[in-house]
Order: C-alpha cells, then sequence, then structure tokens
C-alpha cells in the first residue's frame, strides 16, 4: 500500500504544480451549469428532471478531467520511468485515489452550486451525501480504467467518454432514482437497494479493473 | 543473477524486428547490443527491460532462489534511455525522493546527495527538471537509475546528450557496474564496445 500512497502523493504534488485537472473539471461544471440554468429559464424542474440534470453534470464535468491521469504520463513519456517502478496493481489503486479525490472535490463545488442555482431542494440530505460518496467509488474506478486504456490512443479526449459512458452507466441510474428518492422526506432505508446496487458496481469496477489492469497497462 | 534471452522475436505488424535473439549474462559481465539505426536496438532493451512484451520467446531474470516472476522484475532493474523521462513538473529533488521511495531505498537522503554529487548536478537539487538542460536531465537519469544499485542496469545510447566529462564519468559508473552486476548497452557507437564482455548485432 505504501507505493500506492506515494504514486497518488506524486500525482497530488504534480497537480498542484500543474492545475490542470482541477481547472478544467471545476470550469466545465460551472459552465454546464451556468448553461443548463439558462435553459430551463424560468421553467420549473420536477425533482426528477433535477435529479437526473445533477448527474448528467456530474458526469460529464468528472469526464474532462479523469482521464488526464494517464494521459499526463503518456504525453510526457514518464508512463515507462512508472512501469519500472512500481507493480500495476499499485499505479492503478494510486491513480483510482488520486481520481477519487479529485471527483470529491468537484463534488463539493457543484452540490451547493446546483442546490442554489436550480433551487434543488432536498428532503434527505444524508441520503443524497451517502449516494454521492458511494456512487463516486463507481465513477472513478470505471473512469480510472477507461484513462489507461484510451491514454494509448491516438484521439483520446473523444474516446474517454464514449468509452466510459456504458461502463458509468449504472451509476448514473442507480444514483438518479437514488437522488430522487433524497428529494423526498423518505428514510435512508428506503433507497437501501440503489444504495447497494451503487456498492456493489463499486466493488465490482474496482475489483475488475485491478485483476485486468496488468493487460491494459503493459502491451 | 542470471539474465537469459530465449528465442525472442519481435513483430510490429508484418515487419519482423527481431529475430531468435538468444543469450545469457551473468552477473559481473556485460552485454553490448549494437546495430544500424531501427534495427531493433532499442525494442530489445525494452523486451529484456520488461517494458514491452516479444512476440515469441521469453525474457527470464535468474537468481540463486531461481526464477523471478514478471511482475516483480521491476525490483532488480535500472534504466536509462532517450524514451524514459522524469516528472518535469517536480523538483530533481521530488523526483529522486519518490523512485527512492518506490525503490525502498534505505537512507535514500544519503545515496541522492552521493549521486548528485556524483554525477556533477549537487546544488541544482531543488530546481524543476524542466530547467534543466538535456545533458543535465541524462545525468539526472542516470542518478535515477542507480539509485537502488540495480541488479541489472540497462543503458540505450550511454553517451548521448553529455559532454566529455559526463561520458567519463559514466564510463566509470559503467565499469564498476559490470564487476559484481549486469550491464547491458545498447549503442551504434563503435567506442562505446570496449564495455562488452558479449556483443549481440541486431538488424539483417
Amino acid at each position: 500500500m505504501k507505493q500506492t500512497w506515494l504514486i497518488f502523493v506524486k500525482d497530488i504534488q504534480q497537480e498542484f504544480k500543474t492545475r490542470y485537472a482541477i481547472n478544467a473539471i471545476l470550469l466545465f461544471a460551472v459552465v454546464t451549469l451556468s448553461a443548463v440554468s439558462f435553459a430551463i429559464g424560468t421553467f420549473t424542474a420536477g425533482s426528477q428532471v433535477l435529479s437526473a440534470l445533477f448527474w448528467v453534470i456530474l458526469f460529464f464535468s468528472s469526464m474532462s478531467g479523469l482521464s488526464h491521469i494517464f494521459i499526463r504520463e503518456e504525453e510526457s513519456q514518464t508512463a515507462d520511468t512508472l512501469k519500472l517502478v512500481a507493480s500495476p496493481m499499485h499505479i492503478y489503486l494510486g491513480k483510482f485515489l488520486f481520481n477519487l479525490i479529485l471527483l470529491f472535490a468537484l463534488e463539493i463545488i457543484l452540490v451547493p452550486l446546483f442546490i442554489a442555482v436550480m433551487n434543488f431542494k432536498l428532503g434527505n440530505f444524508p441520503l443524497f451525501l451517502l449516494t454521492l460518496f458511494i456512487g463516486s467509488f463507481g465513477m472513478a474506478g470505471g473512469g480510472t480504467m477507461v484513462a489507461a486504456i484510451i491514454s494509448k490512443a491516438s484521439s483520446k479526449g473523444a474516446l474517454f467518454t464514449v468509452l466510459a459512458f456504458p461502463i458509468i452507466l449504472p451509476v448514473m441510474i442507480t444514483g438518479i432514482s437514488a437522488t430522487k428518492k433524497a428529494t423526498e422526506t423518505t428514510p435512508i432505508a428506503s433507497a437501501q437497494n440503489e444504495l447497494q446496487a451503487l456498492f456493489a458496481f463499486g466493488v465490482i469496477i474496482i475489483t475488475a479493473s485491478i485483476l485486468l489492469f496488468d493487460y491494459v497497462w503493459n502491451e | 543473477m542470471k539474465l537469459i534471452a530465449e528465442q525472442i522475436v519481435k513483430r510490429f505488424g508484418t515487419h519482423l524486428i527481431l529475430r531468435n535473439i538468444n543469450f545469457e549474462v551473468r552477473s559481473g559481465s556485460s552485454l553490448v547490443i549494437t546495430g544500424a539505426n531501427g534495427s531493433g536496438k532499442t525494442t530489445l532493451v525494452k523486451i529484456l527491460s520488461n517494458l514491452i512484451a516479444p512476440t515469441r520467446g521469453r525474457v527470464i531474470y535468474q537468481n540463486e532462489k531461481g526464477s523471478i516472476p514478471r511482475d516483480h522484475m521491476y525490483r532488480f532493474i535500472g534504466l536509462v534511455g532517450p524514451y524514459l523521462q522524469l516528472y518535469q513538473e517536480l523538483t530533481a529533488q521530488e523526483n529522486l525522493v519518490f523512485f527512492a521511495r518506490m525503490r525502498e531505498v534505505s537512507d535514500y537522503k544519503n545515496r541522492i546527495a552521493f549521486l548528485m554529487e556524483r554525477l556533477g548536478l549537487k546544488g541544482r537539487e531543488k530546481d524543476p527538471v524542466k530547467a534543466y538542460s538535456s545533458g543535465m536531465q541524462q545525468r539526472l537519469k542516470y542518478v535515477c537509475a542507480l539509485l537502488h544499485e540495480p541488479e541489472i542496469l540497462f543503458i540505450d545510447e550511454p553517451r548521448s546528450n553529455l559532454d566529455q566529462q559526463g561520458v567519463d564519468t559514466v564510463y566509470e559508473i559503467l565499469s564498476e557496474q559490470k564487476k559484481d552486476k549486469i550491464l547491458v548497452v545498447a549503442t551504434n557507437d563503435s567506442e562505446d564496445l570496449r564495455l562488452a564482455d558479449q556483443i549481440i548485432k541486431v538488424g539483417n
């Protein structure tokens, strides 16, 4: 686990110096939120629509930054250097941890903005936070794996969103359903199925990624 | 320690780069891979250092306990090559501390200080790597590759970007390496052949 932590710390150091990924996802989130807000105008969207909009903005914003973690290694020709010092599993877990923190940072900015701008009313805020927390593991896990796959391709940007969408779709569908329930004053137990599905998806995608990462990372 | 190449074949599409490469190198000896530009020297170094897989054949690292599994090979390797870059945004010290800790080098601060002085980079530890000249970056790559005193040291184009003083220092280091460990050099410079105990010519 020490190697995983060292890779994560190295990526954080690099990110603090370039601020590429954090700027990309935050700017994308703010611009998309503004566009959606202007598009809706005075129309009062229901909780189902707002829940879906929130997850769509979260998905596309994260897509603008999650791939950077591997593209940076390939473009700066440091991927081979990293291969020489760490096992594939530690590399995947270090990058996953970085993307997870990036996603949490995005959510910390996006959630209050979305609530304020879209007049999004939550009846059960803890359920909403729990949904986001568990869902982030699946999104970061799937996003990190797809980022590793597309980092070796020539048209990286377009491919990432296209390939990540079907993989992360279960998180979005379940997340939208749980978020809709969080807008009502229902107990957390009412979204038990959704939370279990999000948790199971996160465990499966992370485990599968660890097992398969060696084949993606090494030629 | 032994480095064994068995029937190595590498194709890129229909283009055959390497055909049936076989050799064995033991600790205390060296191998020089030579050949014209595009003959496959770098490809062979990448295969031997486990960065890419051969189309056919296999690379074996063997110590007194037996063959080393593929996913542990990286622990035994140091590699310097033009295709290996350091993190440009980070300082030299940040890069070296990262690699030393990844390699679990004990007393890494003294080791870094020793190698930085030996390679003539003392006093430039806190500069970002992107502020280094190409020659200084090459010296820094040597520091990075030697941090953990690797059992097998691969050098692709040892003189690349180095001035005469740098070449002399590198030659000293390589001569020390081949005394009790394995040295593999890929070059098309005839002067580097004096490092060789075995020579393999690739291409044609």
